[in-house]
């Protein structure tokens, strides 16, 4: 017990780093919100959220995150589950190829999918070229969404095959032996045993989508108004930092409560965590 | 196999360190014979820069910013003491009136005789006493089309933006301003009209409007016109000069109602600390030879009078590139709004997009 | 049957990685397209990559680039790992705080770190590259922490105690027992630092002084103007580098797990 109250000590580097550099530029913009731009303390900024402009663009944010969310999940768990029943030795190197398309700029990728689904772009050359009728999908919701699954995919795929990869092989034969066919074996065995990865992907596409704003600017076309966008142009536009704040402030809170929420339906016993 | 990997893993933390201990230092040395300029994104041509250096031996800082509200967050923040700023005019009027300028020294620019003294006037909405600022470049707002899908009598009024057989083809300016300015020429009423009453029925016709746009665009317009995914844009006319350049049905013009006129100058903020040496650059802008190399590069119209003799003349005609005396005519600049027109129009901007 | 079902999947596989591939793919042919217009097709060019090393911006923007990057995630990787361990052995209340704490730059809008975190340094320290760092390393560390920590909670707490009682000293013990367990968690955790400073651009804007250029916030200041192409030159070689790499790491890796097998 003695040395593991000493191991701890390990995180007191971190500790202090979290104090100036998580800390104190969360009193800042708490500083922010909670006062007028005369620099008297009011509530208002907070308040702010009721306006109906703004209740808009959550509600749009929260639709959004929630379809990406669904999507990158039924596209994702087949993945892991291919990913983790493959019997290649260099399953790593898999993982890794899910990672690196990272490794080009993020708003340079966001631009080719400019390229690819604009009225004129590759997407509808292919449709009309084999007869088929084009979309009109550039600027739109549907842009937009797909940008958020194509950004966050990989973050709902790599918690699930980690869940996935920690699941003893002999658990699910000795379900087969016990006479559960495929099916049931995986309802019963599988989803419930991937579900600490299921939630920690459903939290970490969900949080960020949520909050999210270059990929509306973008894909968009300026039509589509989220909250990471209201936010954004409270700190650059509108010039008013003290909304701007408060807004980010209620929007954290709101994302804290949703994760609650998660992980109380996640009974296991690390709370709290994102991956 | 572990092993080694612990080792590489080590190996690489130790040469970690002096990159480290690299970039600690120098980031605050400042010596007197540097410039921190700011200016828009590819604003400038990179010899111009590099001769500038060369000639005068002061190590030139360089920053880029690509919107105007972004530059005023960092400015605002007090982060970096800028010495020279090159941003538009209303901008510029904003942080006159907050007394952010430091008067420029017009005796030590030789050069500044070159400047074109119509636009020197015309920089009287935004510096009234002329005290403060040095052209850089300017240029209206207008429609840019593709003449194989809208004809010359459509867009020559700014109705063609509500025209529904454009609906999807029609793309917005994505800057509050300017989108204001279009519905307010419409409407027949003054673009820096503090009426509220004008600005929501402004707000109102833009919310009709908003049905017919496939996007509200302010960077990329000119690719969505080269590869005709619409076709009209409401765009500055140097955006729209670099679309004609790639797309021969491009072309463009000032709707009859009129449109706005402006003005990037360069200004010397307060934060300045080497006076000197950003009077040497702002000089430097109005020298021919850099004003003409830029020009090339930047192609929107220059108020620099030298220029024209190393230009040809079908650049010189070219009205996209240097507006007529007839549009200019047609033409207001922007008056900065006072805080509650700014705090108005902004949330107009912002139920707009929400709609 | 089975093959059927083999075939599927690989199909559906397939479908995924195109999906994820298709805009790499289209700016790596946007990198040969002898044009300043990304959506015009000039005809072949190799020139923006032999211009590459003679445009002196985009060169020191990609120094600026690789220095921020290998050391913010270099130092994010040794203080969030070293954290994790610190944590995993904490009183559960102090880690249910910690962590809560952890995650606040996950949760926080990009804008709202940035500019949080410029109105802190313009305190203490003038922006510089230096500043640029330690954002980085800010918003990078939950990375680690969160990619270590599930391995330390599924490390067997008896193999550390066993070697202990058989007479290891505790660092013996660490570097034999728990470093090689955690060691797949650390050096994931390290890539994802790697790319998140790589690809960040929102708080690089407003952390960075005067003159500091990455490649992110080059390419962000090219949007009004049109970008040049050089950069998708210098995207498809540095993308194309970190493929091999992995590759070349994969394959030797897997060669001597075959040998020691």
């Amino acid at each position: 017990m003695n040395n593991r109250f000493k191991t701890s000590f390990l995180a007191a580097p971190y500790a202090l780093w979290v104090l100036i550099c998580t800390i104190l530029p969360l009193l800042y913009i708490l500083g922010y919100a909670l006062t007028s731009s005369t620099g008297s303390f009011t509530l208002a900024n907070l308040t702010a959220i009721a306006d109906p402009v703004h209740l808009k663009s959550l509600w749009l944010s929260i639709k959004v995150a929630f379809l990406t969310t669904v999507i990158c999940l039924v596209i994702a768990y087949p993945v892991a589950l291919i990913l983790h029943n493959l019997k290649i030795t260099n399953k790593g190197f898999i993982v890794f190829m899910f990672i690196l398309p990272m490794w080009m700029n993020f708003m340079l990728r966001i631009l080719a999918w400019q390229i690819i689904l604009s009225n004129n772009g590759i997407l509808n050359s292919i449709l009309s070229a084999v007869g088929l009728p084009t979309l009109h999908i550039l600027y739109t919701k549907s842009a937009v969404t797909l940008g958020m699954v194509y950004d966050f995919l990989p973050y709902m795929i790599l918690p699930i095959y980690n869940a996935l990869s920690k699941i003893n092989d002999q658990v699910i034969e000795a379900a087969a032996d016990l006479g559960a066919n495929w099916l049931t074996t995986f309802t019963k065995i599988t989803i419930p045993l991937s579900k600490d990865g299921i939630i920690s992907g459903i939290i970490m596409v969900f949080v960020p989508a949520l909050s999210s704003f270059v990929v509306s600017n973008l894909l968009g076309g300026g039509k589509v108004l989220l909250i990471g966008n209201v936010i954004e142009q409270e700190f650059t536009l509108a010039r008013n930092w003290n909304l701007g704040s408060g807004l980010s402030i209620i929007l954290m809170i709101f994302v804290i409560l949703s994760m609650s929420i998660m992980n109380k339906v996640d009974d296991s016993e690390n709370g709290g965590m994102l991956v | 196999m572990k092993k080694k990997l612990l080792s590489f893993f080590s190996i690489l933390i130790f040469s970690a360190a002096p990159i480290i201990s690299f970039t600690g230092c120098g980031s605050d040395a400042e010596a007197t014979n540097t410039l921190i300029v700011l200016n828009y994104g590819k604003y400038i041509d990179a010899d111009v820069l590099k001769r500038f250096q060369k000639e005068t031996g002061i190590t030139v800082k360089y920053e880029e910013y690509e919107q105007v509200e972004d530059m005023y967050a960092k400015y605002k923040a007090g982060s970096i003491n800028y010495d020279v700023i090159c941003t538009s005019d209303y901008m510029i009027e904003t942080l006159r009136k907050e007394d952010e300028l430091i008067p420029i020294d017009y005796s030590s620019l030789p050069n500044y005789k070159n400047i074109d003294k119509q636009i020197v006037d015309a920089s009287a909405a935004f510096d009234p006493t002329h005290e403060y600022t040095v052209p850089y470049f300017y240029g209206t707002v207008g429609i840019l089309y593709n003449n194989q899908m809208v004809d010359e009598e459509t867009v020559s009024s700014w109705d063609a933006l509500w025209n529904p057989d454009y609906k999807n083809k029609i793309v917005m300016i994505n800057s509050q301003r300017d989108a204001m300015m279009v519905a307010l020429e419409k409407l027949g009423y003054d673009i820096n009209t503090t009426d509220k009453k004008q600005l929501d029925e402004a707000y109102d016709l833009l919310c009709k409007e908003k049905k017919y746009v496939y996007a509200y665009l302010q960077d990329e317009t000119y690719e969505c016109m080269i590869s005709e995914d619409a076709a009209m844009a409401v765009c500055y006319s140097g955006e729209a000069a670099m679309g004609m350049e790639y797309n021969e049905n491009l072309e463009y013009t000032v709707p009859k109602e009129g449109g706005n006129l402006w003005i990037d100058s360069w200004f010397v903020p307060r934060t300045c600390k080497h006076y000197d040496a950003a009077m040497k650059w702002i000089d430097f802008m109005c020298e021919e030879e850099a004003a003409t190399t830029n020009f090339e590069y930047v192609w929107y119209a220059t108020p620099n009078t030298k220029v024209a003799a190393h230009e040809d003349e079908e650049t010189l005609a070219d009205e996209t590139v240097f507006p007529t005396k007839e549009t200019l005519s047609r033409c207001k600049l922007y008056e900065a709004y006072d805080d509650e027109t700014l705090n108005y129009t902004t949330n107009l901007w912002k139920k707009l997009k929400a709609y | 049957m089975i093959n059927v079902k083999k075939g599927a999947s690989y199909f559906y596989l397939g479908l995924v990685f195109l999906f994820l591939y298709a805009p790499i793919l289209v700016l790596i042919v946007l990198s040969f397209n002898n044009s300043m217009s990304r959506t015009v097709w000039g005809g072949f060019t190799f020139k923006w990559y032999l211009n590459l090393t003679s445009n002196d911006d985009i060169m020191a923007a990609l120094g600026t680039t690789i220095r921020i990057t290998l050391s913010s995630s270099i130092l994010a990787t040794i203080l969030g790992t070293s954290a994790a361990i610190g944590i995993h052995y904490m009183k559960k209340r102090h880690a249910a705080i910690m962590l809560g704490a952890t995650n606040i730059p996950l949760l926080n809008a990009d804008i709202v770190t940035g500019i949080s975190l410029m109105l802190l340094f313009t305190r203490f320290t003038p922006l510089g590259e230096f500043s640029v760092v330690l954002a980085h390393i800010a918003f990078s560390v939950p990375y680690v922490i969160f990619n270590v920590l599930p391995r330390l909670q599924s490390l067997s707490e008896a193999c550390y105690e066993a070697a202990m009682d058989l007479g290891a000293t505790p660092t013996y013990a660490f570097a034999k027992v728990v470093w090689p367990e955690i060691f797949p968690g650390v050096l994931s955790g390290f890539l994802m630092a790697l790319t998140m400073s790589l690809d960040d651009f929102t708080i690089t804007y407003f952390t960075k002084g005067a003159g500091v250029n990455t490649l992110s916030t080059m390419l962000y200041t090219q949007l009004r103007k049109g970008i040049q192409p050089e950069l998708y030159a210098l995207s498809t070689i540095l993308f194309l580098l970190a493929f091999v790499l992995l590759l070349v790491i994969n394959f030797k890796g897997e060669g001597k797990k075959e040998v020691a097998k």
